[in-house]
């Protein structure tokens, strides 16, 4: 950003793009090894779009949908986080290898430390209630009610469940209305959908020849 | 509750601008250390600083204080001589177009650091005069004398270069 009109400076606008980029790099690191560096964010390509992965130092933080804007989740995670936020892809290399194990079909279970910060009181008991939920199982936002102790809670269920700061891996997508009907999912109901006919193993039918 | 933006998207915006500060200051990898310095300090004191205050002139007074630290130990390092002689020269890690770099590094200090924060990073004179110390005035007159000297300069340098036929 040269505000100068001198001619003089012309040559200045360069493109710094290559040497800021390995100074970008080395400043990761260096942050990381003073530890500086509070949040820690990347993206990866998915079935279902491309998700924003973001992590502190006590394990993942945040998981968004591309429909939840990840310039908005990241000044979120700014405010009540810590604005010392950096793009630090390594740092969340585990978890975009098991997402991408997920997503081939190749794995059930996500075994990752999780930072539950973003979800307060009755939300959190929920989220610790969904992670109980098996892969391709799936509870009534009634029946998750139930198993906390608060029956009549289902609308507040719901509301846990839509503000779940960690979707896919806490699987509130497996929560369905008590009708059958799919309810309302974080990604759009085309996700849940998609998430729940791969844990129904219809993907990897798709893939083969059928009888 | 703190509006800040993300830490990244600070370095994204001003870290080719700071860079080119650095490297109107310094040599690499000195220019290149002072940015990594400024960023990590600037990353260390984000937080506590103001919501209001002016990210640029903020990094830009960091830079300040990182170069005068580096041309510091850069003095108390026992150099070869040589290695001052080619500072003026064309070092096979710099930028293309060094002539300007190195030129600029010649200034005497306060045209250097007016120049390199007025019209290198886009600051007011005002700022400048912050940074650096003095009157308005002063900072302005700075980077005046500093651009005369080094369109002098500079254009001799490229002068001498295309009559000897050869861009170094």
């Amino acid at each position: 950003m040269i505000n100068s009109t001198d001619p003089l400076f012309a040559s200045l606008s360069r493109d710094e793009t290559p040497t800021t980029a390995r100074l970008h790099d080395q400043l990761v690191a260096a942050a990381d090894a003073d530890r500086l560096l509070d949040v820690a964010y990347r993206t990866v390509d998915s079935p279902v779009g491309t998700l924003l992965l973001a992590a502190t130092d006590h394990g993942l933080v945040r998981v968004a949908y591309q429909l939840e804007d990840h310039d908005q989740v990241l000044q979120t995670l700014s405010e009540r986080v810590s604005p010392r936020i950096l793009h630090a892809p390594r740092k969340l290399d585990q978890v975009a290898r098991q997402l991408s194990e997920y997503f081939q079909g190749e794995r059930r279970d996500f075994v990752l430390p999780l930072d539950f910060r973003l979800a307060h009181g009755f939300r959190r008991e929920v989220l610790a209630r969904l992670v109980m939920i098996d892969y391709g199982q799936t509870e009534t936002y009634a029946h998750v009610a139930a198993a906390t102790g608060h029956p009549r809670a289902v609308r507040a269920v719901g509301t846990a469940c839509a503000t779940n700061p960690l979707p896919v891996i806490v699987p509130c997508h497996r929560v369905l209305r008590s009708d059958g009907k799919l309810g309302g999912y974080v990604g759009g109901l085309h996700t849940k959908a998609a998430l729940l006919s791969l844990e129904a193993g219809r993907y990897a039918d798709t893939n083969s020849a059928s009888p | 509750m703190s509006m800040k933006r993300p830490f990244e998207e600070i370095v994204a915006q001003h870290g080719p601008t700071v860079l080119r500060v650095c490297r109107a200051v310094l040599v690499r990898p000195d220019a290149e250390d002072a940015w990594s310095e400024t960023f990590l300090a600037a990353l260390r004191a984000y937080p506590d600083l103001d919501d209001g205050a002016n990210i640029e002139a903020w990094l830009i007074t960091i830079a300040h204080h990182k170069a005068i630290d580096a041309v510091r130990a850069q003095n108390r390092r026992p150099a070869p001589v040589a290695e001052l002689g080619q500072l003026g020269t064309a070092d096979a890690w710099e930028p293309p177009d060094d002539n300007l770099w190195a030129a600029l590094r010649q200034l005497p200090t306060k045209q250097r650091q007016a120049v390199a924060y007025h019209h290198v990073a886009g600051l007011r004179y005002a700022e400048v005069a912050t940074i650096i110390g003095g009157s308005t005035d002063a900072a302005r007159r700075a980077a005046h004398d500093g651009i005369q000297t080094l369109r002098r300069r500079y254009r001799d340098s490229q002068d001498l270069a295309s009559r000897k036929g050869i861009h170094s």
